[in-house]
């Protein structure tokens, strides 16, 4: 049994080389996996293969040690072909205790290698991750191939003649297991040696016990060659466009992008944030970047956050606030007062599971309405959602663009995923984008009164339909603003019912009217069976199932939305070419209500809900019930005359 | 940041053309007056002014001052101030806000601009009551307030705005009433002093809590009961006729009679404005038994908020060019050629 499951495992061990290779780590939050991940990712990069990771991490800062929900994982996809997703199943288990075992085996492909480390298997350990028997012993491993390694015992070896505590020594297990992985994707280690003694600068003792348990690690994939189911794979670099790259994480590209947007404006930037998961990671970021005229503000609550950011704006600096949903919530009533003054801003939403706390460090993609719709009265924002780390880069220039030639809140989404994810990314030359310096009013912009002097109209409205921008400070064009509807032009108070109308026309047609490219079509053309209409962070794995499928000759297309709102002028007609519409979401259907709504076109729901990514695998199967009995389905040129496509049993959850 | 020149103006400079749409005889008629009759005393240049109002009777305020004004959401025009005074540290803000506004919904924001010590003034309209919304009893409301929501009478004890302002940190705390001609200098003072300037500004909403006040503010016969802390001055009310003295046993301030205007031979105390202790008697003394501290009760300023805050930035930037392209490629980066 155990020896036929080893033969099914067509990516490690058998004598092939794939074309991509998925590996997670897994351990206890201690034991530093997402340190191992990152480092592994970067080795990765360097070696030219493309990846994408997922970063799987509990919400507890130290859970206790040893138990289910104190596993941490890191999860890594990565290949000599385009690799879109964090991966479906991972090909190698790296095991670091009981815990994380039994939490990550069910992931792990049949026949794939798991490594584990025997030294953390001990009674008190398996209690604590709620296994009877030790499944090293019994045939709970039978269908993989296994790496029994005393990962600690070796680990301790390696760092004897550094004279540490027991404590601190196996602490250098993460390298010892980093090392073997290195070894076993053929990696160099001199960027890791580099990067634990800058990492150690201070203790050169803990850097060199570190780099000895990293090359022992290394060294024992070598001699366990010779001897055991470990084999070394060698994974061609991807042919990828040229250029200077580097590996980039969501926060990351959100705060560069949002940097480079407030340049590109010539406008100094004010970030009002408050602490929440997985959105810090941007005031993290901005706060490192005051050079560039950048002014951070940890607000006492997600409201000041945003009022700030609000009031900086009216002075004249670009406003940006960040959060996730429960912080976003808060926010709502500013963003409306953003919207009714008119008043540039961006908001960042790094979208988590939901509702209420939910689950603050999975990913979700279920804010889509609350971006759009949340928030009282007729509040017209616009929307944009990034695909991806690297994408978060550009969408967030794009949402500052928007911000000031509308004079409006922008809503940027990405969610935790795209957050933490890392990918490797083209670094873009800065001198490539274009440049549009902001113009503030400076002189009285209306006509001429009764005595020939010039008048102030704050609210005239340009051919974009946007204000003019008047910071405080402006000789002679004092004037108040406000929550209250205001008179058209001028600005004062007006509750009369024709103004309300025509202001509330103004906002909504400012909105709607915002310039947004015309939609593509990602993969396929436009027309035919099935459209697979995506937004946001499952890009990847709509991507490749939708690749796949069209390896198997279904005719079916991947659509991707960048903006959620206004949607772009020309996609209700191109869904209306599709026979049928599927939206794959992270939520109950959100996207799904929205295209109904705007378009009156049969959308179909296929939802995921429980914290994860879509996997490649699930999508490829739900896209194929659509060819269920369709000519063409085993493979070959889709037949274009094919008659209406069933509905699918079973999409809609 | 240069101290701004002074500007020629008058009152009238600084009226605007918006109809006031306050209840005919609230006090906040004379508040709006002893603010425009200040401005122009301290030279003040309507186009760097800013007022910015949260919501409620007294927000409406912005719109009558004709200076740059914003009239923002219920409790946080500290956090607008906040973002604004960050952006451009060069503009005169005054904070406008109320006992609903500012202790209530926006109590949070009140704690933490203090507590920061942003440069503005800080003028909090306390009227005990909601006026905007028809008359409910607010957090300053006294127990027993009978109100559209309490009818029985209220039941919770109420905030003291000053006695809040100095636990938050409060580097400024002073106290005025609506009708009073001393209005204007204790805005003076607290727009000289460089930090968060708190003003308590009793005001008579003479529809939903009319004369509240008169205790103390009413226009004739209560001077009585009215101690303007003045500092280096002693503490005396009453004509002279009574003075405070400084009880060690019992760690507070006591009444005592001043005969002949000796107010020494009675051991009255004198007003340290730098002295937080003798503020937080003063703020806290249960009006009856005492009279009520008005005045510049407290004035010891510190570093403000977006002074620090330059400052670090200046540091942090220190030696850095803001090279765009460098930025985006840090960190590790490799290259891919064809
Ligand atoms: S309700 Fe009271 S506080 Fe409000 S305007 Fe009328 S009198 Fe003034």
């Amino acid at each position: 049994m155990a020896s036929q499951a080893r033969q099914d495992n067509a990516a490690l061990a058998a004598n092939t080389t794939p074309e991509a290779v998925v590996v997670r780590f897994a351990g206890d939050s201690g034991d530093g996996m997402q340190l191992t991940g990152g480092q592994f990712t970067l080795s990765t990069a360097l070696a030219g293969n493309d990846l994408a990771t997922f970063p799987d991490f509990p919400a507890e800062i130290r859970a206790p040690q040893g138990t289910l929900f104190g596993v941490s994982a890191f999860q890594i996809n990565f290949g000599s072909t385009d690799v879109d997703t964090a991966g479906d199943a991972p090909d190698v288990l790296v095991a670091m205790n009981p815990a994380a075992l039994k939490v990550n085996l069910p992931a792990l492909k049949p026949g794939g290698l798991v490594i584990v480390d025997t030294g953390e298997f001990t009674k008190r350990n398996l209690e604590k991750a709620h296994y009877d028997a030790s499944p090293l012993d019994d045939d709970t491993l039978a269908p993989f191939t296994v790496l029994k390694l005393d990962i600690s015992e070796l680990t301790m070896e390696a760092v004897k003649p550094f004279g540490l505590g027991k404590k601190e020594a196996l602490r250098c297990k993460n390298m010892w297991t980093l090392g073997l992985a290195l070894w076993m994707f053929d990696r160099r280690r001199a960027p890791l040696h580099d990067w634990l003694k800058a990492k150690f600068a201070k203790a050169p003792d803990i850097a060199a016990a570190n780099i000895a348990a990293l090359d022992a690690g290394h060294a024992y994939g070598e001699t366990a060659e010779l001897s055991g189911p470990l084999r070394q794979v060698h994974l061609d670099p991807v042919p990828s466009e040229a250029g200077l790259y580097r590996t980039i994480t969501g926060a990351e590209a959100v705060s560069l992008g949002l940097v480079a947007g407030a340049r590109l404006l010539r406008l100094p930037m004010f970030f009002g944030g408050y602490p929440i998961t997985p959105a810090s990671a941007i005031l993290h970021h901005l706060v490192r970047m005051k050079e560039f005229n950048v002014t951070t503000f940890q607000a006492e609550d997600e409201i000041a956050a945003v009022c700030a950011a609000i009031g900086a704006s009216y002075a004249g600096q670009l406003g940006v606030t960040s959060s996730s949903g429960p912080g976003i919530a808060l926010k709502g009533e500013a963003m409306g007062l953003g919207i009714m003054t008119e008043l540039p801003l961006v908001i960042v939403n790094s979208q988590r599971g939901g509702p209420s706390t939910g689950l603050p460090t999975k990913t979700e993609q279920s804010d889509l309405y609350q971006a759009v719709y949340g928030r009282n009265g007729d509040a017209p924002m616009p929307v944009i959602a990034a695909r991806s780390p690297g994408d978060a880069f550009y969408c967030a220039i794009e949402a500052c663009r928007i911000a000031v030639d509308y004079m409006t809140p922008v809503m940027l989404l990405t969610d935790g995923y795209i957050a933490n994810a890392s990918e490797p990314w083209k670094i873009p030359d800065p001198d490539s984008f274009e440049r549009s310096p902001v113009e503030f009013l400076t002189e009285k912009n209306g006509p001429a009164d009764a005595d020939g002097n010039a008048t102030l109209l704050p609210y005239a409205r340009d051919a974009k339909g946007a204000r003019p921008w008047i910071k405080p400070g402006t000789p002679g064009l004092m004037h108040r603003i406000g929550g209250i509807e205001k008179q058209q032009g001028t600005g004062n108070l007006d509750y009369s019912p024709a103004n309300h109308q025509a202001m509330t026309d103004a906002r909504r047609e400012k909105v709607a009217n915002i310039a947004v490219p015309d939609q593509q079509v990602e993969l396929g053309q436009e027309g035919g069976k099935l459209a697979v209409v995506g937004w946001g962070s499952t890009y990847g794995p709509i991507h490749q199932a939708v690749r796949r499928v069209r390896k198997k000759g279904m005719d079916a297309s991947h659509i991707h939305l960048r903006h959620i709102w206004p949607m772009p002028k020309n996609l209700g007609e191109l869904l209306k070419s599709y026979d049928k519409v599927l939206v794959p979401e992270m939520n109950t259907g959100q996207l799904k209500t929205v295209l109904r709504d705007q378009f009156l076109v049969d959308a179909l729901p296929l939802n995921k809900v429980s914290g994860q990514p879509f996997q490649i695998a699930e999508l490829e199967m739900e896209i194929g019930k659509f060819f269920d009995g369709i000519p063409g389905d085993e493979g070959g040129e889709v037949d274009p005359n094919t008659a209406q496509l069933p509905n699918p049993v079973g999409v809609e959850k | 940041m240069n101290a701004p020149a002074k500007i020629e103006t008058t009152l009238k400079d600084w009226e605007t053309d918006q109809e006031v749409r306050w209840c005919p005889g609230c006090g906040d008629y004379a508040i709006l007056k002893a603010v425009q009759r200040t401005l122009p005393q301290l030279g003040a240049d309507p186009a760097n002014t800013v007022f910015v109002s949260g919501i409620g009777c007294s927000s409406r305020f912005p719109y009558y001052v004709e200076s740059y004004g914003f009239h923002t959401i219920h409790g946080r025009a500290p956090a607008f101030a906040t973002g604004i005074k960050l952006a451009n540290p060069d503009l005169d803000v005054w904070i406008i806000t109320g006992d609903g506004d500012g202790m209530s919904i926006g109590g949070n924001h009140t704690m933490h601009v203090l507590r920061r010590n942003l440069d503005c003034q800080i003028m909090l309209f306390n009227n005990e009551i909601y006026g905007l919304t028809k008359g409910q009893y607010s957090p300053t409301s006294r127990e027993g307030t009978r109100s559209p929501s309490t009818p029985q009478g209220s039941v919770d004890h109420p905030a003291r705005p000053c006695a809040f302002a100095l636990g938050s940190g409060a580097r400024f705390v002073a106290r005025g009433f609506d009708v009073s001609k001393k209005l204007p200098e204790v805005l003076m003072a607290a727009h000289a002093h460089k930090g968060a300037a708190f003003i308590e500004i009793f005001q008579n909403c003479i529809v939903y809590n009319k004369d509240v006040f008169d205790d103390f503010a009413a226009p004739k016969g209560a001077e009585d009961r009215q101690l303007w802390v003045e500092h280096g001055e002693p503490l005396l009310f009453a004509g002279g006729t009574k003075g405070l003295k400084m009880d060690e046993g019992a760690c507070g301030l006591v009444v005592v009679d001043v005969a002949d205007g000796d107010w020494q031979a009675a051991g009255v105390a004198v007003h340290d404005k730098a002295n937080r202790s003798l503020a937080h008697m003063l703020v806290e003394l249960p009006f009856g038994p005492y009279p009520m501290a008005l005045g510049v009760i407290y004035d010891d300023p510190r570093p403000t908020y977006e002074a620090s805050v330059l400052e670090e930035k200046a540091r942090a930037c220190e030696g850095k060019e803001p090279n765009l392209a460098a930025l985006l490629a840090k960190g590790q980066t490799w290259t891919v050629e064809n």
